[in-house]
């Protein structure tokens, strides 16, 4: 699964930073029917976690309401120099991860 | 002589007078498709991140560094470090070797199967889309300037045929739409002038990246029309017409719509 993220490489101590990330990902709603009038399984994205040196600072359960290749944006408050590291997992179980530095300065 | 030149001479000033003529929108006038959309997509279209359509765009960035074929070749191996800005601006154009009219999609499967040795990528796919996507993102803001001279000609008035051709159960024509309502209201949309500076682009009814070609499909069914074949000659025949319509517009790939 593709992904883009976006974090600042630099930040001040106890700056608030902006987090962006977008998933390639169908998000099948579980309600279309194929050609012939199966219904298609649900597959979406269920679960979005992003760690920022090993401690969750943010979450978030996806459903079917969610459009295909979600984005997300959130803010946090940059801490200490380190990893951003995001993951997530579709109904199928398949999992994305990436991970991103940061450089705090003061 | 002079006087056969004289003759020529007015005879390309009234060749120029008639297709200046010829064209429904002036240039002045020309709108792109970005125009007629709400504010919110407009931004998502002009925000280098989080454009779904960039997804695509990066994954042709791969694509284009990738050998592929018995003859182990990317595309990058033989364009090297040379840009492809401006490129996309000038297809549909006629293949000097074969002299057959190519779009871009249509390009990169002659040169995959010509010098690559390898399999042509199927209409739609991800792949097709991507390397399209990438190869059109680099002509960002470049004006589309496509010819029609020459052997061109042929194909082009064939696309302006099928252009004002009615078709389907409505029995409307695209210039129906897109020539002479355009700006108005159908239903909640307002319809566009019908240029194809943004393909291939996102949409939000496809939930997905699509060509020009797929759009095009979509506006036939939506006049209860027969849908073209992809990579037809009428299709490619009306994508020159429709970039001839467009021309000096600028590239927008990918772009954001409805």
């Amino acid at each position: 699964m593709a992904a883009r993220i976006q974090i600042p490489r630099e930040a001040k101590r106890g700056e608030v930073i902006e987090i962006r990330i977008l998933i390639q990902h169908a998000m099948e709603t579980g309600y279309r029917h194929d050609d012939v009038g199966h219904l298609i399984k649900r597959n979406v994205i269920n679960v979005l976690s992003c760690r920022y040196n090993a401690v969750e600072v943010f979450r978030a359960d996806l459903s079917s309401g969610i459009s295909a290749n979600p984005y997300v944006q959130f803010y946090t408050v940059a801490e200490a120099s380190g990893d951003f590291e995001f993951t997530w997992i579709d109904d199928e179980g398949e999992q994305g991860s990436e991970r991103r530095s940061i450089v705090v300065k003061g | 002589m002079r006087r056969a030149r004289v003759a020529l001479a007015a005879a390309a000033l009234v060749a120029g007078v008639v297709l200046a003529q010829e064209r429904a929108i002036a240039p002045g006038e020309l709108k792109s498709g970005a125009a007629f959309l709400g504010s919110d997509l407009r931004a998502l279209q002009n925000d280098d991140f989080a454009n779904p359509g960039m997804l695509w765009v990066e994954r042709g960035e791969k694509l284009w560094r990738e050998p592929a074929g018995k003859n182990s070749l990317a595309c990058a191996g033989c364009h090297k470090d040379q840009s492809m800005r401006g490129v996309a601006a000038r297809y549909p154009r006629i293949d000097g070797a074969n002299a057959k009219l190519l779009n871009l999609e249509g390009r990169i499967n002659q040169c995959r199967t010509e010098r690559m040795g390898a399999e042509p990528l199927r209409f739609e796919s991800g792949e097709l889309l991507a390397l399209t996507a990438y190869i059109s993102r680099q002509s960002l803001g470049v004006p589309i300037a496509v010819g029609i001279g020459g052997s061109s000609r042929a194909r082009f008035e064939a696309g302006r045929a099928s252009y004002h051709q009615r078709r389907g159960q409505m029995n409307l024509s695209c210039a129906h739409c897109h020539d002479a309502q355009w700006g108005k209201r159908l239903l909640s949309e307002t319809i566009s002038q019908g240029h194809p500076n943004a393909y291939p682009a996102y949409r939000m009814e496809w939930q997905a990246m699509g060509s020009l070609q797929r759009r095009i499909r979509a506006c036939l069914s939506g006049i209860r029309a027969e849908m073209l074949p992809y990579g037809s000659q009428e299709h490619l025949d009306l994508e020159l017409f429709l970039a001839w319509r467009a021309q000096g517009l600028p590239v927008e790939t990918p772009g954001v719509r409805r």
